[in-house]
């Protein structure tokens, strides 16, 4: 089936981050002295484990980034394109899209939630719980048969998981030994007993705890609203995965916009001094000042005017989606990059005074070519270690703004959305709680990875933190 | 010191000119006011009369910089700029696009706002300076190992879940007080419990860890090393010794807060229904009324440059060595 790619403004950047990235990690494996602080956050476990966490919601993330829009029919020769943009994630998950209830239903359920009228067979009407459309359609007689049937896709799972468990570690070892010049099989010994330089043992812990949960999760999935549905019906683990796109595009793109400014201002004022040095200050202090959510609140609302009266500049929906999450992530980082400015000014201020930026000052390099070789190179610690610790922020943010109504478009799914239409089911009786349950889940496990390898990185950087720690007693260090 | 602090107050003025440049160039030249209007009244089916008649009554009607038909100083009086920008020096808010009296509100509202942000920040403050405390007295200790992982656990979870879990269990689950809602007097006792309850328990796991981190970069010092050798306890060493060096870099942070209680908390109390300016923000985002927000962002940004001035005040206080230039 032909399909026709569909390239938004964020898949872009987001690809263009990735090759950013690819970029700098060839470039610092070839520098030893770069390496450095990245084999030590390699060696911190639970670094290592968060980092598991995090690849598996940057794939999801990325693959939910691929948009195209397929092809419905072919009209001499040419195909004619749906109006309805489709991520590559979203054909993965199949059936979690498409497969609608009508209304709420709690996880794994066969029957709705409520009770309504249904017409038997044979004319009469009963008050009772309809069978779903979807979620254990293929049970004949749910009340029995749907305990086994859950326990047996558990176990299929489980045994799926264990499986792909297995060939990743086997490949693991195989790798592993083949740089050293143990064999495979004592390989897997050293790992298993932690001797490993690379916690590697935390890692595949990490790994099997993810697939024994995700395992049967995808096994159920098929067949069953394994976490519910909301109420017009969504299947909310279809949102939650959704939503992941959304928070981690918040959370780096908005980094990777505030960057440029932030670097470029505040070596700019480290380096100059006198007039520069006053103009950015003024600058950055006259943005701090005011309240970053009211900021961002009054830029939302007027890009929400904007887009109101040139409703007909995006084709469709997504675009306009796509448009309002960017120009969300571009305002959070102008209202963020103040912070980062100001650390980095400090640090330039510093180093300017140090003998090989005035040495390359007396052969006579140009300003721009000492802020570019010698400056920056010497704030990038700093500038890594905001970055990751903003990421946690940024993804918190997003809920309030969604609460405060100038978050992300409302067709778009968010975590923040998740949770402030779910909070009024709360309310019902009996309650609604898997969506916000779901929500809480995911938001924790995405927050609390990111801010153990934020940790991680900071201990490897930061240069205050290695002076630091050493000095405590020895014999009181666990 | 009373030279400093109208020099630092006369600094101030050109920052809040920026910022009302800012606002101003949000408000008025992004969008037109005719789009506002367009948009207040229903993108569709608007008739520019309709258009005409909104910014008549709110004043929008005027040039945005220059009125070259106003006579004499009218000219740059008469106009968005200085009716709707300028004003705000003199704490004239002017009235809302509603047609409401924003300072009136402003005044009102400050109350509600305040009788929770004050004993969150204080009792929150108190709190969590003696838990970071403990934690360092446990240092290298399980005790030490499982409260930092509280910490990380605590201020990995959104600030809407601890608002909601309160209320689903407090108010819904065991019935201990109201789920919302605010009222004069005494009774406004057990409308304001669970809000203080829930914001402190919010902001427990970052700020101690911050503490925490504060204080174990002083615990190593000589002055430290010097009070244990003459055989002080190790409580008395932390809590007096320790807890009153570390008072600098925590002073940056907390007291540049104060001046901002009066803006209240958005989310908590829109979540509790409480009357104050922070859920007054959020009532006029929701409902695109400009004019307040305007006033909120001008308002915020003066009570951050006197939590500024404050800050570098209480340095002096609580550190010898700084002087006042």
């Amino acid at each position: 089936m032909p399909f026709k790619l569909e390239i938004l403004w964020t898949d872009a950047l987001i690809y263009l981050l990735l090759a950013l990235v690819a970029a700098l990690w060839w470039h610092i494996r070839r520098h030893e002295h770069l390496a450095a602080p990245w084999r030590k956050v390699a060696r911190n476990a639970s670094g290592m484990s968060a980092a598991t966490v995090l690849v598996f919601f940057v794939v999801i993330g990325l693959a939910d980034s691929l948009h195209y829009r397929p092809a419905i029919e072919m009209r001499d020769g040419k195909a004619i394109y749906a109006v309805e943009v489709l991520s590559v994630f979203d054909t993965l998950a199949g059936g979690l899209r498409a497969q609608k209830a009508t209304t709420y239903s709690a996880p794994l359920a066969t029957h709705r939630y409520s009770r309504e009228l249904i017409e038997l067979p044979d004319g009469r009407q009963v008050r009772d719980y309809p069978r779903l459309k979807y979620g254990g359609a293929h049970l004949k007689d749910p009340d029995t048969e749907w305990g086994p049937d859950i326990a047996r896709r558990c176990l299929y799972g489980i045994a799926g998981g264990a499986l792909i468990w297995l060939v990743v570690a086997a490949l693991l070892c195989a790798v592993l030994a083949r740089g050293g010049t143990a064999d495979t099989g004592r390989m897997w010994g050293a790992v298993w007993r932690g001797e490993t330089e690379v916690p590697w043992r935390a890692v595949l812990v990490t790994l099997a705890v993810m697939l024994a949960v995700g395992g049967p999760i995808v096994a159920l999935s098929g067949k069953y609203h394994v976490l519910g549905t909301d109420k017009v019906g969504q299947d909310v683990l279809y949102q939650a995965l959704k939503s992941i796109r959304t928070g981690l595009l918040i959370g780096t793109l908005t980094t990777l916009i505030m960057l440029p400014f932030a670097i470029l201002f505040g070596a700019m004022a480290g380096y100059f001094k006198g007039r520069v040095d006053d103009a950015i200050q003024y600058l950055y202090t006259t943005l701090s000042s005011i309240p970053s959510v009211l900021l961002i609140a009054a830029a939302v609302l007027m890009m929400q005017v904007y887009i109101e009266i040139h409703v007909d500049r995006f084709e469709t929906t997504i675009q306009r989606a796509d448009f309002r999450l960017f120009w969300l992530c571009f305002i959070l980082g102008v209202a963020s990059w103040t912070g980062l400015c100001r650390l980095i000014r400090g640090e330039a201020l510093k180093l300017r005074e140090l003998e090989y930026i005035q040495a390359a000052k007396a052969f006579g390099v140009s300003d721009f070519r000492i802020i570019a070789r010698h400056i920056v190179p010497n704030v990038m610690h700093i500038v890594l270690i905001t970055a990751v610790l903003n990421f946690s922020a940024l993804v918190l943010a997003e809920a309030v703004l969604a609460y405060i109504g100038v978050g992300v478009d409302p067709t778009m799914m968010s975590f923040g959305g998740m949770i402030n239409s779910a909070r009024l089911e709360m309310a019902r009786e009996p309650i609604v709680w898997w969506s916000l349950a779901t929500a809480f889940c995911f938001m924790l496990l995405m927050v609390l990875s990111a801010n153990l390898f934020a940790d991680a990185v900071r201990d490897a950087f930061d240069p205050r933190i290695s002076a630091v720690k050493p000095a405590r007693p020895a014999a009181q260090t666990p | 010191m009373i030279a400093y602090i109208t020099r630092r107050l006369l600094y101030a003025i050109p920052i809040l000119i920026g910022v009302n440049v800012i606002t101003f160039t949000l408000f008025f030249v992004v969008n037109s006011p005719d789009d506002m209007a367009r948009v207040q009244l229903g993108v569709k089916r608007v008739t520019p009369e309709a258009v005409q008649k909104w910014k008549e009554e709110r004043g929008y009607d005027r040039p945005l910089l220059y009125n070259e038909a106003a006579a004499g100083a009218g000219a740059l009086t008469d106009t968005i700029f200085f009716r709707n920008s300028v004003r705000l020096f003199a704490f004239d808010f002017g009235r809302s696009d509603q047609g409401r009296n924003i300072g009136f509100d402003v005044r009102t509202r400050m109350w509600p706002s305040l009788a929770i942000a004050i004993p969150v920040f204080l009792v929150g403050l108190l709190l969590y300076v003696t838990s970071a405390l403990i934690t360092c007295l446990f240092r290298a200790t399980y005790v030490d190992f499982w409260g930092v992982v509280a910490c990380v656990v605590m201020m990995s979870i959104s600030s809407m879940f601890y608002i909601i879990g309160g209320q689903y269990l407090i108010s819904k689950l065991w019935g201990l007080v109201p789920i919302s809602g605010y009222d004069i007097g005494p009774n406004a006792l057990k409308f304001l419990a669970l809000p203080v309850v829930v914001g402190i328990v919010g902001g427990f796991g970052e700020s101690v860890r911050l503490y925490r981190t504060l204080f174990l970069e002083e615990i190593n010092r000589d002055y430290v090393k010097t009070a244990r050798a003459k055989g002080l306890s190790e409580t008395r060493v932390l809590f007096r010794h320790v807890l009153q060096n570390a008072m600098i870099p925590i002073l940056t942070g907390v007291v540049v807060a104060i001046p901002l209680l009066f803006m209240g908390s958005l989310v908590t109390e829109a979540f509790f229904g409480i009357p104050g300016l922070g859920s007054y923000t959020i009532d006029a985002i929701n409902s695109q009324d400009f004019a307040i927000v305007r006033a909120m962002v001008f308002l915020g940004s003066v009570l951050y440059i006197i939590g500024l001035i404050l800050t570098d005040i209480s340095y002096t206080m609580v550190d010898p060595r700084v002087r006042f230039e």
